[in-house]
């Protein structure tokens, strides 16, 4: 009976629990998208730099279409990499620098909910708007239509992982001398990986082979991630707290 | 464990014993190396057949293959001082993985200049992205943020504390990294240049080599205590000055 009675209590109690979790997610979701929405700034500045970026291979490397469709899926995916870190270095700057952060940290949920939070809206605001253009500059760079589904979906799964591991680089380097500088240097050794599986899957496409194990690889990586890194970031954003 | 550990959180008692262990380790280092590169580079024969247009290049191997393993190597230790530091929040952690950083990233440039070398005589160009050798360049720029991260910040305290976090980060992320490029490797490299499988080693090569690499293991050994040492004085140099200035 008791027995009962705890299992029913530690449940509602457990019930409770989660609804605040899931309240301080959401809370600082919409926040953070009604920040970026209401400033605007940094989704338009990021997407500038994607295309710059992009457009200035041709001029590099000439603008045969043979040369550029055949390192379009690289440039794509390295620009894509460092438009998203552009961005990075602002995901906690401004909480750190008014105080914000350490509210958070206080709150009852869970830092690595938050840090969490912080991505989803990170990557609405970057990342998705990144994977939506980048058809349009597949176009430019004359990509074959084969590769398309490749590109798309590779960035869809890659962007949220960069947006994840570099949410650790941003919390670590939160209050250091020349930390934007110094965030690129940290993190895009850890992005490696993901730029090979993301260009292998557009290259197999284009050749006409199958581009699913790369796909799932990327899928794994975004899982790992999704497990690790915001536990990680939480670990670093409480120690630049401190 | 830990309380055997704690034991050794006394910088004073850590620096009696690295005061006794420092002439043994530099010894021992002095001896191996000697012994290693006399042997390697005057005695030993430059493979059994000698290997097609390399000649005695191949030597570069007794520099090459332990500064190799010393980058693993060093990495390993910094990725556990660094542990040490988080987990049982030991003070040393910090001083060891500050201070063995550098000599890493050092083993790892030697590494990739050697290969440099070696390459331009056996590949006929001075890079090729090798998986091996591009996976240590990374290596080397990991390196290279975490001593970057280490001394970004006002409060060394605070750059301690988050390098030992990257370190622990990039130990995980080094196996995803090795495989990522050996896969990418596979797929792009003109199978004509590199020969998957080198020639088997020679025995009479194997010992010399198995010298080096413990001479370069106790160098590493030698080092990290003296660096150790030099970043307890500097701490204690800045925690005087602080002091100093409070007064």
């Amino acid at each position: 009976m008791s027995d009962r009675g705890g299992t029913r209590n530690g449940g509602r109690i457990g019930t409770l629990a989660e609804a605040r979790l899931a309240a301080g997610f959401g809370a600082l979701l919409r926040r953070d998208l009604r920040l970026a929405v209401r400033q605007g700034s940094d989704t338009a500045t990021v997407l500038a730099f994607f295309v710059i970026v992009v457009s200035l291979f041709p001029f590099g490397v000439g603008a045969e279409p043979q040369t550029l469709s055949a390192i379009g899926a690289g440039i794509l995916w390295v620009a894509a990499l460092l438009a998203a870190l552009l961005s990075l270095d602002r995901l906690f700057q401004a909480d750190y620098e008014d105080g914000t952060l350490d509210y958070l940290l206080t709150a009852p949920a869970a830092p690595s909910l938050l840090v969490l939070a912080k991505c989803a809206a990170h990557w609405l605001t970057t990342g998705l708007p990144l994977v939506l253009l980048s058809p349009l500059l597949a176009l430019l760079l004359n990509l074959p239509n084969a590769a398309y589904p490749a590109l798309i979906a590779g960035l869809a799964l890659g962007t949220p992982v960069l947006t994840l591991i570099g949410a650790i680089g941003a919390a670590l380097v939160l209050g250091a001398r020349r930390g934007g500088v110094l965030l690129s240097l940290l993190i895009l050794p850890l992005y490696i990986p993901v730029l090979i599986f993301g260009v292998a899957a557009v290259e197999a496409a284009a050749t006409g082979q199958g581009f699913r194990a790369q796909l799932l690889l990327l899928g794994a990586f975004l899982l790992a991630a999704l497990a690790l890194a915001p536990f990680v970031a939480a670990v670093a954003l409480r120690q630049a707290a401190e | 464990m830990s309380a055997r550990l704690h034991a050794f959180a006394n910088p004073a008692r850590f620096l009696r014993l690295a005061r006794r262990l420092l002439p043994w380790t530099a010894a021992l280092a002095a001896i191996c190396l000697a012994i290693g590169a006399v042997w390697g580079i005057g005695i030993a024969p430059p493979g059994k057949p000698p290997p097609e247009g390399q000649g005695e290049t191949v030597r570069i191997m007794y520099v090459h293959v332990p500064s190799a393993w010393m980058a693993l190597f060093v990495y390993a230790c910094v990725a556990a001082a660094s542990a040490a530091a988080i987990i049982w929040r030991h003070p040393l952690g910090h001083v060891l993985a500050r201070a063995a950083s550098p000599i890493g990233a050092c083993f790892a440039l030697l590494t990739l200049a050697t290969g440099s070398l070696w390459g331009a005589k056996m590949w006929g160009a001075w890079w090729v992205w090798d998986a091996r050798l591009t996976s240590v360049l990374i290596l080397f720029f990991l390196y290279l943020g975490h001593i970057a991260l280490t001394h970004a910040f006002d409060d060394p305290a605070r750059g301690a504390r988050a390098a030992c976090i990257l370190a622990l980060v990039g130990v995980v992320n080094l196996p995803i990294i090795k495989f990522s490029v050996d896969w990418w490797n596979t797929l792009h490299q003109p199978a004509s240049i590199i020969r998957r499988e080198g020639p088997a080693i020679d025995a009479q090569m194997l010992a010399p080599l198995f010298f080096m690499i413990c001479g370069f293991t106790f160098y590493f050994f030698s080092v990290w205590l003296l660096r150790a040492r030099a970043e307890l004085a500097a701490l204690r140099t800045r925690a005087l000055k602080l002091r100093l200035l409070a007064s």
